[in-house]
């Protein structure tokens, strides 16, 4: 296997909350780096910093120090419109309460990325069309989230989160609100995706999930405590 | 994202909450409705009196006599003033005094009981005067004739009646020939005016006899009540205006306006100070409405507040799965413009609808300009009190948002 660029590149990265005394460090230095094509599980307990970690490699937030290199751009200089764009894009998320557009159907919410990175109308539906498959929604291309299953809503999440085929796709905590048929079917497609190529990031606790991943990165007080590569013997059972 | 797209998600959004939107749009439906019912009334009413007006006339002048009343300071003076007389009437008619003076005739009025078979009515417009009278103030006789010089001239107990005075005191019956007692003198009906209608006061309800035959039976040889003039064109008042002053001056020997003891009234100025009157009213009643509208403006601020605190989360989605601050913008503006534009819309309808009714006894006349203009009020609200919560929208941080609940 060559060396691909690393997707994530990450140093030396802090983030701090608050003020003087009453500040928290939620990081406290992480270096850290993903290359295309891995399978990355970051665990630890709440208060570990990962939620933060997790935000910054989104986008959503910004590290107090530090320097990140998403698919080898520096994203610690770019303004906002220019992070939207990095967000549409490179990253494709997938939440943990599904996070979908309510009263909007399944193919609009898959559309809905494709929409605001100014794609046709033709050329979206065709591309959604395609994602939904790939999860195995096809029969509910028109059900709003309240007519689908916790199950169902994460996988148009899914869907919706590789519908752009962004760099890296960032979940967090993916399973936790899903019953555990619900969350061998969503760990099925992510290590599918995975099996093709897609970078994966899963921000996790619960240790299912974390063994479907080829590597395993452990954060304890806002510092990387552990940084295991381990066989995935589920990755390509699907 | 493409303006169709904006606008369907708008429409999804005012969907989902349809009595919100309903009473939104009400709010300005009720204000631009306001706007353009009111000043239709307004409209209305100043276009009533000026029918009226035109109705006597344009180029109708009243010459009438300031004695008596004490009106312009005439009252320390009484003495000295001369009454307006036949001859004066006479000299205003010579066109080699007042060549833009078409006509003249003497007025002179009282108010009388007209009683027929047994009925009696009170008319309070009894008018003495000559046949001239009747193209001068712009009458036209219905049925029968009108007063001939040989009336006038032989002081004869002959009348035309108003066609309100007819129905008053006769009814469907014909009343050619008929006689009336009027101030208990019998006099014969001659003819019956056509029906000129408008104004506040009832201009049918009207005698008309020889100025002979009132001052002699009814009302005595004192001054004419008044001289109506009619000038050769509603251009010419000005100048017919000048040579009545000129004329009577000189037979008055009046020599400076102080001692003026007549008084002159054209329609046109009497005209334009309704108009203006009317204009006040007009926009006090538009004032009266755009307030409104613009309390409905506030409610689309304070609605869409609302509706951008209850939708953060769904900001936060949209903005983590790449929506930049200009798409978030535009979906939150097009909403409430969405809302004013379709409130302006109903509310013009209901505005048009509103205006074919009479209102208050005034029928409106719709001025198109305030349809557009509170049509365009409305839009323009939608994106100025739109404007605040949509920013406040867009600039949200993407993770404060998504942590919303």
């Amino acid at each position: 296997m060559s060396a691909p660029a690393p997707v994530v590149q990450v140093r030396g990265l802090t983030k701090e909350y608050g003020r003087g005394d009453a500040a928290v460090q939620a990081l406290r230095g992480v270096d850290l780096t993903v290359a295309a094509g891995d399978f990355v599980a970051v665990m630890g307990s709440s208060g570990s910093g990962k939620s933060t970690l997790m935000n910054i490699l989104g986008c959503l937030d910004t590290p107090t120090s530090g320097r990140y290199l998403l698919d080898g751009l520096d994203v610690g200089g770019l303004d906002e419109h220019q992070l939207s764009l990095v967000r549409n894009r490179r990253i494709g998320f997938v939440f943990q309460s599904f996070n979908l557009i309510p009263r909007t159907t399944a193919l609009a919410n898959v559309e809905l990325p494709l929409a605001y990175a100014g794609v046709r109308a033709r050329e979206r539906r065709r591309r959604a069309l395609a994602a939904l498959d790939l999860v195995g929604l096809s029969e509910r291309l028109h059900h709003r989230p309240n007519e689908l299953s916790g199950g169902q809503q994460q996988r148009v999440a899914v869907a919706r989160a590789l519908v752009t085929a962004p760099a890296m796709l960032l979940a967090d905590e993916p399973t936790g609100n899903l019953d555990s048929r619900s969350t061998a079917e969503i760990l099925d497609i992510v290590s599918r995706l995975n099996a093709s190529g897609r970078t994966v990031v899963v921000i996790t606790h619960e240790d299912e999930v974390a063994a479907r991943a080829k590597r395993v990165v452990r954060l304890v007080d806002g510092l990387v405590a552990e940084d295991r590569r381990q066989d995935a013997p589920w990755a390509v059972t699907a | 994202m493409s303006p169709w797209e904006i606008g369907r998600f708008a429409l999804l959004g005012l969907l989902a909450n349809k009595i919100r939107t309903a009473l939104t749009m009400l709010g300005v439906l009720i204000g631009v409705g306001a706007v353009i019912l009111l000043v239709a009334v307004g409209n209305g009413s100043s276009k009533s009196v000026q029918a009226s007006i035109e109705n006597l006339g344009t180029n109708l002048i009243t010459v009438s006599h300031t004695a008596g009343g004490g009106r312009f300071g005439a009252a320390g003076r009484g003495s000295d003033l001369k009454d307006l007389t036949l001859d004066d009437a006479k000299a205003l008619a010579d066109p080699a005094q007042a060549p833009h003076v078409k006509s003249a005739a003497p007025v002179q009025s009282t108010s009388a009981s007209v009683v027929y078979a047994a009925q009696s009515t009170t008319v309070n417009s009894v008018v003495g005067t000559t046949p001239d009278w009747f193209p001068t103030t712009n009458h036209q006789i219905a049925r029968g004739v009108a007063l001939s010089a040989a009336d006038v001239d032989n002081a004869r107990k002959v009348v035309v009646l108003g066609s309100t005075t007819v129905e008053n005191a006769f009814g469907p019956e014909d009343p050619i020939d008929k006689q009336v007692l009027i101030s208990g003198i019998p006099f014969r009906v001659v003819g019956v005016l056509a029906t000129k209608g408008g104004g506040a006061q009832d201009t049918d309800d009207t005698v008309v006899m020889p100025v002979s035959t009132l001052r002699a039976s009814l009302a005595g040889y004192g001054s004419l009540s008044q001289i109506a003039v009619q000038a050769t064109s509603a251009a010419d008042t000005d100048e017919a205006q000048a040579e009545i002053t000129a004329v009577l001056n000189s037979r008055h020997k009046i020599t400076s306006s102080a001692q003026t003891d007549y008084r002159i009234v054209n329609q046109e100025s009497l005209l334009s100070a309704n108009d203006e009157t009317n204009r006040t009213f007009t926009v006090l009643l538009g004032a009266v409405a755009a307030i409104s509208l613009l309390v409905g403006g506030i409610g689309i601020t304070n609605i869409m507040l609302v509706t951008v605190a209850e939708r953060t989360r769904e900001i936060g989605i949209r903005k983590a799965i790449g929506a930049p601050r200009g798409a978030i913008l535009g979906q939150f503006l097009a909403e409430s413009t969405l809302l004013s534009v379709i409130g302006g819309a109903l509310g013009v309808a209901a505005g048009l609808c509103a205006a074919r009714f009479t209102v208050v006894g005034i029928e409106p006349v719709v001025v198109p300009s305030s349809v557009v203009a509170a049509f365009g009020v409305s839009v323009a609200l939608g994106l100025f009190f739109g404007g605040y919560p949509a920013a406040r929208a867009a600039a949200l941080r993407p993770i404060e948002a998504l942590r919303h609940e």
